[in-house]
Order: structure tokens, then sequence, then C-alpha cells
């Protein structure tokens, strides 16, 4: 009786844990179509030769090949790191400054949360907004940053700053660093306020200074973190795509000087119509982005691992 | 006394770049009101009364209630659909031990590092053979499949409903996904609003996607209108009308900003405190 009792009991909780599959199922047939599907699908379109409208034939390594010859990419994929380059520097930096000051034990600066929606306000706003807005003051004829500068004295003549492609790269960096660095602020803040309040105490009953505090607990600590923004705004810059797009639609001698890796792609792909070589330039892109990440995690880990010994 | 002056420096260096994050909309906002050969000759914060004339042109040249009520369309069904069945996979991987979760899961996770663009073409593709160019399906139902809300829910459920909760409704009888609506969707309800904004605020901005899927201007989304501006000749020469198109793209979302900062601050938080 009792055994019978058992054997029912496991039965019924064994049907019950396959009601999970249920629960996931939507997302599962999502997934497979919208998510895993597209990659693969691109992964093998890389092979052919395809237009969208063809049959796509095999043409084996072709379009890869063709990547390592094509000097357009290259030069895009130049931009691309000396945009992020730009952005990346002011980004970090600044979030990381702000971080320092906010965390500060001396002098407790007040009004982080409204600060942190200041900080953070550019970021929600669509890119095609920020493009059109910057576009707009940046001209050189109309544009309100000119009037600006020439208000305060900086400068006596207009700059061209979307017709000089240095200063054209250095604007998209920037505006790049001024759209995110609320982001990474608030996420390395997350952080800070994460960290066990016992480490301070005990460190302030030892007697540390708080930029030994800094040094041996904050900073130590936060590096999980450090390591996640990094990587993500390297993921995320390397797929500059939007700011560029936008600043310089229609003006082909502009384009050049902040052509991206994703730009191009997009013009091989939905302009020129060749769609397995775009392919072949996404997974080459993938492939750098995923180096690129290895060797950020490698740069932070050996790090530790040297200060440990 | 250093440190006085010192804190002074640090509030007006803050100040500062408050006012860098703060004047680009400003000035959107007061040049939306200006006639556009004024603001071409010079620069001020004093509103002007050209607004209604502006916004006269843009009517003319792009049809903005139209994107609007795109944009509008296409983001809260995305989010409806995202908060929805990401709660009910969250719900899933949480309380039930079915075989090759782990597996299943795991691979969600590793595909969240995975770029966006490296299935864009294939999933071109796939909307092209099954006749999706020019509609909202492909820009709504992938939502379905949201892995980092599912992640974040996850991590949510387990840390504020056990288990246990489930025991007294399955004595009585209730169904599993009865369970689910009555007790986990209310409990995981914050955790649901969190995401739910940082969803649809990224639908509503989204711009590579629907440029690429639809292609008739009447289907066009918010973003990819203000991206049209410049083909259309009249509204780039008017200066004054542009700042007024790119204004109204951009209010909706400081109006809810403005009353969710809270949560939307909270929701990036969440992403770098996982452990």
């Amino acid at each position: 009786m009792k055994a019978a009792d058992k054997t029912k009991k496991t039965k019924g909780l064994h049907n019950r844990d396959n009601m999970g599959y249920a629960f996931i199922a939507p997302f599962v047939l999502v997934f497979l179509t919208f998510n895993i599907y597209p990659v693969a699908r691109t992964l093998y379109l890389s092979f052919t030769d395809y237009s969208g409208f063809n049959v796509p034939t095999w043409v084996g390594l072709t379009n890869y090949i063709r990547v390592f010859k094509d000097k357009l990419l290259w030069e895009a994929f130049g931009n691309t790191v000396r945009i992020w380059g730009i952005n990346i520097i002011l980004q970090l930096g600044i979030a990381f400054l702000l971080t320092i000051v906010f965390s500060d034990m001396k002098y407790r600066t007040r009004g982080l949360s409204i600060f942190r929606a200041l900080f953070y306000l550019p970021n929600l706003i669509a890119a095609t907004s920020v493009a059109y807005l910057f576009k707009t003051m940046l001209d050189w004829k109309f544009g309100s940053f000119n009037q600006i500068l020439k208000g305060i004295g900086l400068i006596s003549e207009s700059v061209d700053w979307m017709g000089t492609p240095p200063l054209l790269r250095t604007a998209v960096g920037v505006i790049g660093a001024w759209m995110w660095f609320g982001n990474s602020f608030i996420m390395l803040m997350a952080g800070v306020q994460g960290i066990n309040r016992d480490y301070y105490e005990a460190a302030a009953i030892d007697g540390a200074g708080r930029w030994k505090v800094f040094g041996k607990i904050t900073l130590p600590l936060l590096k999980p973190i450090m390591l996640y923004v990094a990587i993500t705004s390297l993921i995320g810059g390397l797929q500059l795509f939007d700011i560029p797009y936008l600043m310089t639609l229609g003006q082909q001698k502009q384009v050049r000087a902040v052509n991206t890796a994703v730009m191009h792609l997009y013009t091989m792909a939905f302009k020129n119509r060749q769609i397995g070589y775009a392919g072949a330039i996404a997974f080459i892109l993938f492939f750098i982005i995923c180096i690129c990440s290895i060797l950020v995690y490698l740069m932070m880990y050996s790090k530790k691992r040297k200060e440990e010994d | 006394m250093t440190k006085k002056v010192n804190q002074t420096i640090i509030y007006l260096l803050l100040l500062l770049l408050s006012t860098i994050c703060l004047l680009p909309f400003i000035m959107m906002l007061v040049n939306s009101t200006r006639e556009g050969t004024d603001i071409m000759k010079s620069f001020t914060l004093i509103p002007g009364d050209y607004l209604i004339k502006n916004w006269e042109v843009v009517k003319e040249n792009l049809n903005i209630p139209r994107g609007f009520a795109n944009s509008i369309f296409i983001s809260v069904l995305s989010t409806a659909l995202a908060a929805y069945f990401s709660s009910l996979t969250a719900f899933g991987f949480a309380f039930y031990r079915f075989k090759g979760r782990k597996v299943i899961f795991t691979i969600i996770i590793v595909s969240m590092m995975i770029p966006a663009q490296l299935g864009l073409l294939g999933f071109y593709d796939l909307s092209m053979k099954l006749g999706l160019i020019d509609s909202f399906i492909p820009l709504i139902v992938p939502s379905i499949a949201s892995p980092a809300t599912v992640f974040f829910l996850r991590q949510y459920l387990l840390s504020v409903m056990p288990k246990s909760l489930l025991e007294a409704p399955r004595i009585d009888g209730a169904s599993e996904f009865y369970i689910f609506h009555k007790i986990g969707l209310p409990i995981m309800s914050p955790g649901i609003a969190t995401m739910a904004i940082g969803i649809f605020i990224g639908s509503w901005n989204s711009y590579l996607l629907p440029l690429v899927i639809l292609n008739s201007q009447r289907k066009f989304t918010l973003p990819v209108m203000i991206a049209s501006l410049n083909a259309v000749k009249n509204i780039a020469q008017n200066i004054g009308a542009t700042y007024v198109a790119v204004a109204i793209s951009v209010v909706p979302i400081i109006i809810v900003f403005c009353f969710c900062s809270k949560y939307i601050i909270s929701s990036i938080s969440s992403g770098s405190v996982k452990e």
C-alpha cells in the first residue's frame, strides 16, 4: 500500500516537472526561428553567391578571401577602431572618475540619483534623433556649435566639423561617449554599492586611508564589473552603425571618413545586393570581436594574478 | 577649508557635465520655436514664436502622427509579448526540473553574447521567404524570445519566490498555468516592470531592423521617418522644422523617463550585479 503510494507520487512529480517544457515552449520556438536559424543561415550564405533573389550558389571560401583583399573594408575597420578609441577613453574615463567621486568616503558627494538620471538621459534618445541633432548643430554655416564657440571667443573662423575627416571621426567618438558614459557610470556605481559594507568598516577600524581603501578594496572588488563594462562596450563599439551612417547619409565625401565595418556590411548587403559577401564580413567581424573580448579578459585576469603573487 | 574648496570644485564640475548632457536638448527645444533664418544667424536660449509655422512645414512633408502610431503599436506589442513570455519561460526554468533544462539555459545565456548584426542577413532572408518584408510581424514576434529578460526574471524569481509557495495551490488542485497567472506573475511584477521599460525604449529607438524590414512610407516608425528627413528637401532647407521633427521623437521618451527613471536605473544596475 505504502509502496504503491510512493510510486504514484514520484510519477506525479515527474509529470509535473515535464510541465516545464510547456512553459518554455513558445520561447524556444521563437528563439530557434528568429535567433538561431538566422545566424546559421548567415553562416551558410557567407559561403555562397547570393543577391537575395537568386538561388544561392556555393562558392566555398571565395567571399572570405575577398574580405582580406577588400581595402575599403579594412579602411572602415580602421575608422571603427579610431572612433571607438576616442569613444571608449572618454566614456570609461569619465564614468570611472564619477565613480571615484561618488564613492569617496571623505567628500560624501550628494545628489547621486539626480546626477545619475541626468547623465543617463542622452542614452535614452534614439540614435536617429541624436545623429540629426548633432548633424544640424555641427553644420559649418548654420550650426549652433560654431556660433557658441565663436560667442565665447574660442574660435574666430567657423570650423568645418563635418567636412574634415579627423574632426568628424572625433565628433562621432565624442557623441558616442556622450551617449554611453552615464550607462557605464550606473553599472560601475551599482558595483560599488554592491560591495559589502563590512570591508569598509574593518578598514576604518584598521585606520586605512581613503586612497588605500580605494586601491585595496573598491578597485579589486569592482574588477568583474569593469570586465563586463569593458566587454559590452567593445561589442557595442565594434558594431557602430547608426550615428555615423545617419550623420553622413547622402554625403559621399563624408562617408569615407567615418565608414564603419557594419556600415560597409550594410552597403554590401542592401545597396550592392551582395548578401553572401556581407555574411562573410559579419562572421569575420564576429571573430575579431571574440578575439578582442578574450584579450580583454586575459588582460584583466592576468593583472589580478600578478597582484595576488 | 580645503575640503570645502574641493567640494565646491567637484559640484561645479558635476554641474558642467550635467549641462553638457542637457544643453543639446534645450537647444533643440529652443530652436524648434525659431525661424530658420534666425537659427542660421545666431545662437540664443530664448524661445521664439515660430513653433506652429515650423510644425506646419513638418506636416506638409512627413506624416508624423502615422509614424508615431506605428512606433507605439510596435513598441507596446513587443513589450507586452516580451514581458509575458519571458515571465512564462523564467517560471518554467525556475520551478520545474525537466530534462535538458541546464543545457537549454546555457545556450540562452551564451546567445546573449552574440552581436545582433551576426544574424541580420539571415533574419532579412527569412523575412523575405516568409513574405514578411514591409510587415510589422518581424519587428514584433521575435520579442517573444528575449534571452536577457528571461535570465533576469529567473534570477529574480529564485530570490523572491520560495518553491514552497507552489505547494498549497497544488494541493487544492490548481493547474500549473493557473498558479503561474495567479501567483507567479503578481510576485514577478516589479521585476517585469523594470525590464519592460528597457524593452519599450529599445524598441521605440530601434533603427537598423525597421530600416531593413520596412520600405513603404506609411509603415515607417518614427526613427526611420526622422532619418528620411534627408530625402525631403523642404525640411532640410527649413532648419527650424528639422528641430521640431526631432523634438517630437525625443519628447515622449523624456516624459517616460521623468516618471520611471528609478526603474530604468535599477534595470541597468541589475545588469552589473548578477552574481
